[in-house]
């Protein structure tokens, strides 16, 4: 479908907001609309204060019916963020919406250049740009697309936990679909949290319960996405479960497969206990792992390895429920929207190697230190150093990995609360003197300055100035034999040597390490650090610009979990905004081919990376269809003859910008 | 391009004039990003918002040129991270051939650029930008509209002068 001719009456009106002084105090707006009522075709020309306010949108609405005006061109921000305001005022007014077009004055040239005459003469530029563009636009209808009421969450630890519930709580159906053989992400490793120091099981495996057992959520572990087709409202997603050689439905978790492996102990580092650990071939992640069921690693797993195996564990599981037959599943489901939630990584620690992580060992992370104060960790909450001994000095290094412009420059806004946490739970555990390392301290949220009060009456020892080095080389008796942790304490202005038995770094949080696979296949942006980009920092942090995908939690950037539940809440809530409206609007900038003009030689077949181009073999002309175009205007670039044009983007619109930019420089000259 | 051009008509200094084509999602985007940040640049480049750098058309470039563009910059996505999956990979296929028959035309290689700058790549609008109108700055304005009055002019004297001698050949 394209649109209809653009009626021969031409009267246009042109708006140049002020946007307050945000336009007004670098262009002479008022210059602006007394050029603009020079151009052909312009009947009113003026300037408001703030255009998309209600009297704003009035005007134009007035102005359309006093004034019979059948175009309508507004100069004030950026279309990214009013095109579709203004649209519904000209609407309003009893004109076709696609009869507008937006000229960004504010984001692309008052926000910009400080030179007020160059910034009048560019405003007037794109004004007289769009004036004339604006004359060939046609009347068009939006396209509206069915929502499809399912929902797919990718990610299953806190975040995509909340999200799921939501969504399931409020009657629609969920696919959660998290990579690792659990759900419970990082918060099911840490002990505590901040600043309650509520037990962080306690609070997460209810949730994760009810995830398992609520009726309207179809829960996949050990499962990955393959693929993503579709658009907005109808997503196609094939997702690949991957074989844990054991068969779910059978498995009650009772472990004793574990029990009997003819390995008497485990030989592979533990996952979830980064590796302070080992286990065995056949594992469950941790006893309340959700679902409750062990797989096998097929890596170091004899059957898989020589096939001749004893598989005492088959013996010793009276469900029958070990399958080393299990293949690979593809599952193919459709949505209607997305939400991803995939977490974060920690900074590896050995990036910085004068901190000694991997040489020494007894310097740990924040993460393998939260597995050793659990109870359910590697030594039973005992923290035992690799060496043995209980630690009597234990220096908390922040910043590790952040805010710095080697690694990564950004604060990762938790490790300040957790290495305080820390802290408190490392003297709790050990009572030893403990010393925290840090730069600035960040306690912004409810209860967590306070915290920071608490353990300054614990007599922990606070140091400000950034770790220049970890060392074991020893200058003094009392430093022999320990880590000698060396900064420059900035309050007193000397350079310190702080020797410790344990040395804990506070990593910072980064995207994951396959952030950038996972964004190209759902087709949304990531910031130049690599976290997800939300459509607006301030109004739409779960948004993003791809129409129908949502994101929520640390994959958007370093949070806290409270934060990340509030993310995973309006993500929900904004899926539900689609799917209870059914549809959603979409604009119909598709392309079309005009039959006559094609040659039917074949260029523009290749061309659509959706498929939406086929040749109609009777005519011998390519057809388009209209519901799998997106409207990128490759083709119609392409054609030879000139015979596909695109709505809203015609080479005849574009063509008048072109004219209307440079008409003022033309005209000096010739 | 000499240095007579370099006044215009009107006696005002010439500055570069550059148009510049960004694909919606990311270029455009990242100008608005340098817009809320308010990132200073230069004022010479006019923007004209398309949905994919895939969408422009040899031809835009061309008539840009022909119409007193001193400079034409095109803004797309990262290879691989074309909002519709390959449109800026067709962009960069026809802007290296356009490339080739624009060197035959004797427009200078720096006035004719393509640019891949992510939607959070603000910073690196200003930097192109910046760079951009320098490099155009130095190599002058390219004056085609004035040209073709010029050669338009010629023809008409050679005219002129040809229907002058005409005359008599012909009697």
């Amino acid at each position: 479908m394209h649109g209809n001719g653009h009626s021969g009456i031409i009267r246009i009106g042109f708006y140049v907001c002020h946007c307050g002084h945000n336009i007004a105090s670098t262009i002479d707006v008022k210059s602006v609309a007394d050029y603009v009522k020079t151009l052909p075709g312009v009947v009113v020309s003026c300037d408001y204060k703030y255009m998309c306010s209600d009297p704003g949108q009035e005007l134009i609405q007035k102005d359309i019916l006093e004034n019979k005006l059948t175009r309508v061109v507004v100069a004030s921000c950026s279309p990214l963020l009013h095109e579709h305001t203004f649209r519904t005022a000209v609407e309003k007014g009893g004109l076709n919406p696609f009869f507008f077009q937006m000229v960004n004055i504010r984001e692309n040239v008052s926000w910009v250049h400080t030179d007020k005459n160059a910034a009048t003469e560019k405003a007037k530029d794109l004004a007289r740009a769009a004036v004339q563009r604006v004359i060939s636009h046609k009347s068009l209808e939006p396209k509206h697309v069915k929502i499809r009421p399912e929902v797919l969450v990718v990610g299953g630890g806190i975040a995509g936990i909340h999200a799921a519930l939501t969504l399931a709580n409020a009657g629609k159906k969920v696919y959660l679909v998290e990579k690792n053989p659990t759900i419970g992400g990082h918060m099911a490793m840490f002990d505590k949290t901040f600043p309650t120091l509520d037990c962080a099981a306690c609070i997460l495996t209810p949730k994760m319960s009810q995830v398992k057992n609520h009726p309207n959520i179809t829960l996949w572990t050990y499962s990955e996405i393959a693929k993503v087709d579709g658009y907005v409202g109808n997503y196609t997603i094939t997702v690949k479960r991957k074989p844990r050689y054991i068969n779910e439905e059978l498995c009650v978790g009772c472990m004793d497969c574990i029990e009997k492996c003819v390995y008497k102990e485990g030989k592979t580092a533990d996952e979830f206990n980064v590796g302070l650990s080992k286990r065995k071939p056949i594992y469950i992640p941790f006893p309340q792992a959700t679902p409750q069921v062990v797989l096998i690693d097929r890596e170091t797993c004899i059957e898989f390895k020589s096939g001749r195996c004893k598989k005492t564990c088959v013996e010793a599981c009276d469900r029958k429920a070990i399958d080393f037959k299990q293949q690979e599943e593809i599952k193919e489901i459709g949505v209607g929207t997305i939400i991803l939630a995939t977490g974060f990584q920690t900074f590896d620690a050995s990036k910085i190697p004068y901190y000694g992580y991997g040489r020494y060992e007894n310097v740990y992370t924040s993460l393998e230190v939260e597995r050793l104060v659990n109870a359910s960790g590697p030594t039973t909450g005992e923290v035992i150093l690799r060496d043995g001994r209980s630690p009597k000095t234990v220096g908390i290094i922040h910043c590790v990995g952040s805010r710095d412009k080697n690694t990564n420059r950004w604060c990762s806004r938790t490790c300040c609360m957790y290495s305080l946490k820390l802290a408190h739970l490392l003297k709790e555990h050990t009572n030893a003197e403990v010393y925290n390392f840090y730069i600035d301290m960040r306690t912004p949220g409810k209860g967590y300055e306070e915290f920071y009060d608490k353990l300054l009456e614990e007599n922990v020892h606070f140091i400000r100035g950034r770790v220049a080095e970890v060392t074991d080389c020893a200058v003094r008796p009392d430093e022999e034999g320990k880590l000698i942790i060396r900064a420059e304490d900035t309050m007193i202005g000397i350079v310190r040597r702080v020797p410790v038995d344990m040395v804990v770094l506070a990593v910072g949080m980064e995207p994951q390490a396959d952030a950038q696979d996972v964004r190209r296949m759902f087709n949304i942006s990531c910031s130049t650090e690599g976290f997800f980009l939300e459509r607006h920092p301030k109004l739409a942090p779960v948004d993003t610009f791809t129409d129908g995908i949502y994101i929520a939690g640390a994959c958007q950037g370093p949070k806290d979990i409270p934060d990340s539940v509030a993310q995973a809440g309006a993500a929900a809530a904004q899926a539900l905004t689609l799917i209870d409206s059914g549809e959603i609007e979409l604009e119909p900038n598709t392309a079309y081919v005009v039959q006559e003009e094609c040659s039917g030689c074949r260029t523009c077949l290749t061309m659509c990376p959706y498929n939406a181009i086929s040749r109609d073999e009777s005519k011998q002309k390519a057809f388009i269809n209209e519901a799998l175009c997106k409207g990128c205007g490759t083709c119609v670039a392409s054609c030879p003859s000139g015979a596909i044009k695109q709505n809203l983007f015609e080479d005849e619109m574009i063509f008048s910008e072109i004219d209307g930019l440079l008409k003022a420089k033309l005209q000096e000259c010739c | 391009m000499t240095s007579a051009n370099e006044q215009s008509i009107s006696g005002n200094k010439w500055e570069p004039r550059i148009i510049a084509f960004f694909c919606n999602w990311c270029t455009y985007t990242a100008a608005d990003l340098a817009g809320v940040s308010r990132i200073r640049y230069a004022p010479n480049a006019r923007i004209i918002r398309v949905m994919c750098s895939g969408r422009i058309d040899p031809q835009f470039i061309l008539d840009a040129f022909s119409r007193g563009a001193d400079g034409v910059l095109i803004g797309g996505c990262h290879p691989g991270d074309c909002h519709y999956m390959e449109g800026n990979y067709k962009a960069l296929r026809r802007t290296q051939l356009l490339k080739r028959m624009m060197k035959d035309m004797g427009i200078e290689e720096k006035r004719f650029r393509l640019e891949w700058i992510s939607a959070s790549e603000g910073e690196r609008v200003k930097t192109v930008i910046n760079e951009m109108t320098e490099q155009v700055r130095a190599l002058g304005p390219l004056g085609l509209p004035e040209k073709f009055t010029e050669w338009d002019k010629e023809l008409e004297s050679l005219e002129h002068e040809i229907n002058g001698k005409g005359d008599t050949v012909h009697a």
